[in-house]
């Protein structure tokens, strides 16, 4: 009995969304029957799967594609975010003189920069890369730094006190309190890397490069076909969601039996 | 006498040795401290901590006295004066018969690390032999009646409890002196009172000098040898006490008349100390 109510609890995070998600569906379904809509206005959710069932070998080559992309840069931004921050906490006086750099970083429009990225760089695959890395960067570098600075005063003299180096003190005190911020960080930037990686693909794709999910929905939008534009839009999100559920299930794994942000019975 | 313990400063003259004399644990000489703000924190002090010696600091609330023990473990450092330890500098300690443990007003326990290794920290960062570091930190915890509790994580204990895994993280270097500020402050008088017997046992154990701050009578004058009274604005000591005591501090001392008497004194002198202090605003208006 117990039992089950645990398991039920559980459940409900999966449970509840999936719940909403069905009679939002319905719901569209039966609107767009009874008030007869065209499906080349807005296509009812039974139109846009049989599209997603024609097109099936297309859309998975092109997610194939976007999601690679979007990896890539993921990977990349973490890598040198990352770096980034721990080059930050050396210096106080690098991180004033830097620090600002990596704000421009963040606010200057992808959309604007990625035109001249494109052409600098011969090859569409690193260019696309590179403009997604460039969105995904900024909540490493922010989310780690902060993270590296915020450790509790009294666990920091507590080295002092006890002549700790600067190594150990980064690795047994620095890395380990910045942690919670750096899944943080990592949550949001596997969003954006995809985000940077499709508007990439739409500046890129009508240079007639592109085969990602961006370009297909470029293509279906001349055709017309808006079932298939749809079909494209779901996979980004759905690829979008398992990337957060992934950095979410890392984070858990990482620090979820210790961090505050992540146990149950809080204190 | 070669063999000499280095915290024994001999006299040898030819033929005969003379009764040794040992360095004092901490000198405090003319320690003042100005804070960056300009705030006047603590007037000049000077003050001896003897080897085996319970000292405690009692005063009211901004005297100093967290003041006077961040100089004395050497994370805040003295504006005017020099403090030494064991008749050196700073650097010379953390090595055989000169080592120190510091306790805080809370437990400051690494939240991702078990009791184990949070207790562990001070021999992990001094390079102890992971099986050695081990055994010690199993006796520690057991000293503290946390024997079994090694796995677990902090936010798995009681308050009290983690304020016992950071008295053992302090014992486990085996310290030749403590230093604790208001260690426990925050726990209920029962907890506190099975603690400070647990404290005064290993303070009596082994040759262990301690600096306690406190900000209760009672527990001043059931643990130290010694109790330091301090006037605040500007901080300053007001008086020392000494409470000369021979047979043990149980709780049969905490009842006896000898106990009541000590308590009225320190009473009175911390009371003379608040009125010397200076209120809040600086001064009396007309
Ligand atoms: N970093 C600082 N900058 C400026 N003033 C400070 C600083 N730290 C402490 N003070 C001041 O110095 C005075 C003494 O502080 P301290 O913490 O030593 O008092 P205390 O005796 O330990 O008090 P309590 O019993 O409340 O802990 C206080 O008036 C406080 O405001
Ligand atoms: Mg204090």
């Amino acid at each position: 009995m117990s039992q089950f109510q645990l398991s039920r609890a559980a459940a409900l995070p999966f449970i509840g969304p999936v719940a909403v998600g069905v009679i939002l569906l319905v719901l569209w379904q039966v609107l767009c029957t009874i008030n007869e809509v065209p499906i080349y206005l807005f296509p009812k959710p039974t139109d846009i799967w049989s599209s997603f069932t024609t097109n099936l070998s297309g859309l998975t080559r092109a997610s194939s594609v976007t999601l690679q992309v979007t990896l890539q840069a993921f990977l990349v931004a973490v890598v040198t975010g990352t770096a980034i921050a721990f080059l930050f906490n050396q210096s106080r006086i690098i991180e004033a003189c830097l620090f600002p750099y990596a704000i421009i970083l963040q606010v200057t429009p992808i959309v604007a920069i990625s035109p001249l990225i494109i052409i600098l760089i011969k090859d569409t695959g690193t260019a696309l890369t590179v403009c997604a890395a460039l969105v995904a960067l900024f909540p490493i570098i922010s989310n780690t730094t902060l993270g590296l600075r915020s450790v509790d005063p009294g666990l920091v003299n507590l080295f002092r006190a006890n002549k700790a180096s600067r190594m150990q003190t980064l690795l047994r005190l620095r890395i380990p309190s910045a942690l919670p911020y750096f899944f943080a960080g990592l949550r949001i930037s596997s969003g954006l890397a995809l985000i940077g990686a499709v508007v990439a693909e739409f500046v890129a794709g009508t240079g007639g490069m592109g085969s990602g999910l961006a370009y297909e929905i470029l293509q279906a939008g001349f055709q017309l076909n808006i079932p298939l534009m749809f079909a494209a839009l779901g996979l980004i999100t759905v690829i979008g969601i398992a990337l957060f559920l992934a950095m979410s299930g890392l984070s858990n794994l990482a620090i979820g039996s210790w961090h505050e942000s992540h146990a149950e019975g809080r204190r | 006498m070669q063999t000499m313990p280095q915290t024994v400063a001999a006299t040898t003259i030819v033929g005969k040795e003379i009764p040794v004399k040992r360095v004092p644990v901490i000198e405090v000489k003319a320690a003042e401290k100005t804070f960056p703000n300009g705030f006047r924190a603590l007037e000049p002090v000077d003050l001896t901590l003897k080897p085996g010696e319970f000292l405690t600091l009692i005063g009211p609330s901004g005297c100093g006295k967290s003041t006077l023990l961040g100089m004395m473990t050497n994370l805040l450092p003295a504006s005017k004066g020099k403090l030494s330890w064991w008749g050196g500098g700073f650097e010379q300690t953390g090595t055989p018969g000169k080592t120190l443990s510091i306790v805080f007003q809370d437990a400051t326990l690494m939240p991702w690390a078990t009791i184990e290794t949070n207790a562990r920290l001070p021999l992990d960062l001094a390079g102890v032999p992971r099986p050695q570091a081990q055994e010690r930190v199993q006796a520690a915890l057991a000293k503290v009646g946390l024997a079994g509790f090694g796995g677990q994580l902090p936010r798995q204990l009681s308050g009290g409890m983690r304020m016992r895994v950071s008295i053992a993280r302090a014992l486990a270097t085996e310290p030749d002196l403590l230093l604790m500020d208001e260690p426990f402050g925050a726990l209920d008088e029962f907890t506190r009172n099975k603690l400070d017997a647990d404290l005064l046992e290993l303070w009596r154990e082994r040759d262990l000098s301690i600096v306690f701050v406190t900000h209760s009578i009672y527990e001043a004058v059931f643990l130290s040898t010694r109790v330091v009274v301090m006037a605040a604005r500007p901080g300053r000591i007001s008086s020392i006490i000494d409470i000369d005591v021979p047979g043990p501090r149980d709780e049969e001392f905490r009842g006896s008349p000898r106990f009541a008497a000590l308590c009225a004194e320190l009473s009175r002198a911390l009371h003379l100390a608040s009125e010397e202090s200076g209120n809040v605003s600086g001064g009396t208006k007309p």
